[in-house]
């Protein structure tokens, strides 16, 4: 059984059917790619997956369990991370308190485990020890993702790139085991997605399977050891990169069909 | 003149505990709720009430006055709490004209529109604290205040206070870190209430009355525009817009003018308050407190943080 | 086409139904809700004459709402102001006779002046905070109706005043059920409006606007429509109906400077009730929210005073079971 999959799942707005019957399956361990052209339907997965939209049918399962249709905060908890799009940063606050939210529910203070009432009364009067816990955790992603000199600065001061990466840094503080990364490379040049690319492999050494959804192709082939594709909310294609950028299914659906060369460019 | 500013003393104590509790649901948490003078209202008349017919302690009613209010939070906040931010203003208006009209309605407890007299005042450990000296009161009262200042920015200066603002700044992304957004929303939504009962209650022997007509909407807008002006998420910018705001209200009658301003100037300076500084200086007089994570935690940490 | 014939249709139903009326006698009187089915027709009558008033509020909220996705708290003030601004007009020709002229050309007076401050209000304390926080728009809307409504007890005092009929309101009897010409006027205009703004929606480029604006104001502005000058035009007719509104609520109560609070809360609900940006749900949550309303003091018995708490109680029940309202559609935040 796949890490995270889903089952014939589909969501409808209306008469638009956004995502149709997908079975997407993601292996531990990898980074995978989604492509597609606009509209095929990718950030509606992902929302399916994250719990952020309902599915109309269809399952999704996780480490073997189902959290189809789970509250997003549930879903988070069971080692589920994501980005957004257009940037969902917390503005108003600063880069740090951005990752230490994300510490959020892996730090809590745990005197009383037992009963959650009297936990939280308890540790009401010591917050110290869950603020330290909670500030060291984050000041390690801090550090991995090189925002030290932002940490005070408030996220909507700080360069577009450096609000990209900070997204995936308050991401990683939910230690998740699965991140999902929905267009990271958006409006970046060159060298960030360079480094954009080394950070991501460099998470997915340390045990995090990602899942990308790009629409720079050598981004995506260059990092992806698998690709899925979507059209129309379907899926039309899954397969290596080589494999991918071969199938003439995939070229017709960002194309037409009459010119072949553009996948395999930039 | 002393007696006065007293008087001013006090009242501005009361509304500081109002504004500052408004400050979590409002200011922290984003949650536009305009029916604390609601809870007020069941905070007083719980007083009023219990103490009328039983002359019982006060601290019982204080304790009665806070679990009433606390309560009625949670119930109006569970279902109206799932949605949108802009239904969540509708909904705790029409409960706050429900509180309302169920006071002037249901006479046979609350005594209608005459509203309850006579409450006695509060006798604790053996001292009997009479409104009449000035003086016991405002110990009294700010003493409340310290106790919902300190209790706020503890709750505030926290795991769950960050969640709270994490919830202000962007609910789907909050939820996306874990939070479980309901249930913080409630708990906010019902923490601001109980200290809003509390003050309802010390309004209550204070004034040695409760009548319908100080609890309408005009106050829950008047405690929203002390949270406004002071500045949202800031627990000392609430202390301040109250002080503001009671001292403009009550100006009229120090300076004795109060016979050529009529009510309407009051309000309708309270409308053009919100509406300049919504447009001018939307965060208000103080801007949100940014925690300064190395003093508040050990040396160590700040030796090893400073890179 | 299609749409003149469902007007037509609607039109032939309401032909019946008043031939019913007349032909009921005292035989027929069948119960139901333990009454005798004249006295329900003629709850049924008020109800919906309340329900027509509220509908016609309740249009204004909808249609802001679905383009600016704000709550105009304002909503209700200036129901009151355009309805003052008709009876001082009214009042000053009304010394010549009681002429129906006078009394549409009060009105339309009162729904010009109505429009342009709603127009006012927009340009002055909405939109420059549109880009703004969450919240800034809410906070200026409340200010607003706090200013509007303590100018008006200023200028106009705060005892409240009579709009009186134009006609003489003896009701007459059909069958075994009366009504008055006042609900006759009600009725009748409300359905007049209402069927003239869903042709002026759906048939007329400007409602095309409205309509794409209220759907994505971004893309709408981008496919080149005037947005700013859209937004105007929704305030304007909101506001124009809210002040016949009004008028009709005046010369069944009074006039007085808080007349708008409590029927625009009202009406926002029976906007949500109805789903919030939806227009048709607007007018059908306004005639149910009236019969409830008519029939909650009448069946149940409660006191005229807790009458309001009737709409509050429908509120929380429908944010409870369905908050998108009967006819809304999922609000959703693009993720």
């Amino acid at each position: 059984m796949s890490f995270l999959y889903t089952d014939r799942i589909r969501k409808e707005f209306g008469g638009v059917i956004a995502v149709a019957d997908v079975d997407f399956s993601v292996e531990k361990g990898i980074i995978c790619g989604l492509i597609g052209p606009n509209g095929a339907g990718k950030t509606t997965l992902f929302n399916l997956i994250t719990g952020l939209e309902v599915a109309d049918e269809g399952f999704v399962f996780f480490k073997g369990e189902d959290i189809t249709n789970l509250p997003p905060y549930k879903i988070t908890r069971t080692g589920i991370a994501r980005t957004f799009q257009n940037i969902r940063l917390f503005k108003e606050m600063t880069v740090m308190e951005n990752i230490m939210i994300g510490r959020h529910f892996r730090s809590s203070c745990n005197f009383f485990p037992q009963n959650r009432l009297l936990n939280s009364i308890l540790c009401f009067f010591n917050i110290k020890k869950e603020e330290r816990d909670i500030y060291e955790g984050a000041n390690k992603w801090l550090s991995f993702f090189e925002l030290e000199k932002y940490k005070n600065e408030l996220a909507k001061n700080l360069p577009y790139g450096k609000q990209k990466i900070l997204e995936i840094a308050r991401s990683m503080a939910t230690e998740p085991e699965i991140l999902f990364l929905d267009e990271p490379a958006a409006g970046m040049n060159p060298a960030e997605k360079a480094e954009l690319a080394n950070v991501i492999k460099k998470l997915n050494e340390f045990g995090v399977t990602i899942v990308v959804i790009e629409h720079d192709m050598k981004f995506v082939m260059g990092l992806c050891e698998k690709i899925t594709v979507l059209n129309y909310g379907r899926k039309i294609a899954e397969g290596t990169p080589k494999e991918i950028q071969n199938n003439p299914v995939v070229i017709e659906a960002y194309l037409g069909k009459e010119d072949e060369r553009s996948l395999t460019k930039n | 003149m002393t007696n006065f500013l007293l008087l001013l003393i006090i009242y501005i104590g009361i509304y500081s505990i109002l504004s500052l509790s408004q400050n979590l649901i409002t200011g922290f948490t984003g949650l536009l709720s305009i029916c604390h003078a609601a809870f007020f209202a069941i905070g007083a008349y719980t007083t009023a009430i219990y103490l009328v017919h039983t002359n019982g302690s006060f601290w019982i009613a204080l304790l009665l006055s806070a679990l009433i209010s606390t309560l009625s939070g949670f119930l109006i906040g569970l279902p109206s709490l799932r949605l949108r931010g802009d239904y969540l203003a509708i909904a705790t208006l029409g409960f706050g004209e429900i509180v309302k009209n169920l006071i002037i309605n249901l006479d046979s407890i609350t005594r209608g529109p005459m509203g309850i007299n006579n409450i006695p005042s509060p006798k604790i450990f053996g001292f009997v604290f009479n409104p009449a000296v000035k003086l016991n009161y405002v110990v009294f009262v700010w003493i409340f205040v310290f106790i919902t200042f300190f209790t706020l920015k503890r709750i505030v200066h926290s795991r769950f206070g960050r969640a709270l603002e994490a919830i202000r700044e962007d609910e789907i992304a909050a939820s996306t870190m874990g939070i479980n957004i309901v249930l913080y929303k409630v708990v906010s939504f019902t923490v601001g209430a109980f200290f809003a009962g509390i003050a309802g209650s010390l309004w209550a022997v204070y004034n040695q009355s409760v009548a319908p007509q100080t609890f309408d909407f005009i106050l829950s807008v008047m405690v929203l525009c002390m949270v406004v002006l002071g500045g949202m998420g800031n627990n000392l910018g609430s202390i301040i817009g109250a002080a503001i705001i009671v001292t403009t209200s009550e100006l009229p009658r120090l300076l004795g003018f109060s016979n050529i301003f009529p009510p309407q100037i009051n309000q309708m300076v309270f409308g053009l308050l919100l509406v300049l500084v919504m447009i001018y200086r939307p965060q208000g007089i103080l801007t949100r407190k940014r925690v300064d994570f190395e003093k508040l935690l050990s040396k160590k940490i700040k030796m090893e943080g400073k890179s | 086409m299609l749409f003149i014939l469902n007007q037509l249709v609607v039109l032939t139903k309401i032909v019946e139904l008043i031939k019913i009326l007349y032909n009921l006698n005292k035989e027929d009187a069948m119960q139901l809700f333990n009454l005798p089915l004249n006295e329900v027709i003629q709850h049924i009558i008020n109800g919906i004459t309340v329900g027509a008033i509220y509908s016609l509020i309740a249009l204004g909220y909808t249609m802001v709402y679905g383009i600016l996705k704000m709550i105009n708290f304002a909503h209700g003030e200036f129901l009151m102001m355009g309805t003052y601004v008709s009876l001082l007009i009214w009042d000053s020709l009304r010394k010549g006779g009681n002429n129906p002229f006078f009394y549409i050309l009060a009105v339309i007076c009162g729904m010009i002046f109505s429009a342009i401050l709603g127009v006012t209000v927009e340009k002055v304390a909405y939109r420059p905070l549109r880009k703004s926080l969450r919240l800034a728009p809410l906070l200026s809307a409340i200010g607003v109706s706090i200013i509007l409504s303590n100018l008006a007890a200023l200028i106009f005092g705060t005892k409240s005043k009579k709009f009186e009929y134009p006609f003489s309101n003896s009701p007459v009897v059909i069958g075994m059920v009366s009504i008055t010409p006042h609900q006759i006027l009600v009725i009748a205009a409300s359905l007049f409006l209402m069927f003239f703004l869903t042709l002026f929606i759906n048939k007329t480029r400007w409602g095309k606007a409205m309509r794409a604006a209220s759907e994505d104001i971004d893309t709408a502005s981008l496919m080149g429509i005037n947005v700013d000058g859209i937004i105007s035009l929704t305030f304007a007719i909101g506001a124009a109906l809210a002040a016949i509104a009004g008028v009709f609520m005046g010369m069944e109560y009074k006039v007085y400077p808080t007349m708008g609070t409590m029927a625009g809360l009202k009406a926002f609900i029976a906007a949500v009730f109805g789903g919030i940006g939806n227009i048709v749900g607007a007018m059908v949550g306004g005639i149910i929210i009236g019969l409830l309303e008519t029939f909650g003091v009448v069946i149940f018995g409660i006191p005229q005073g807790l009458k309001d708490t009737i709409s509050f109680l429908v509120l929380i029940l429908i944010l409870i079971v369905k908050p998108t309202g009967l006819l809304g559609k999922k609000l959703k935040e693009k993720v």
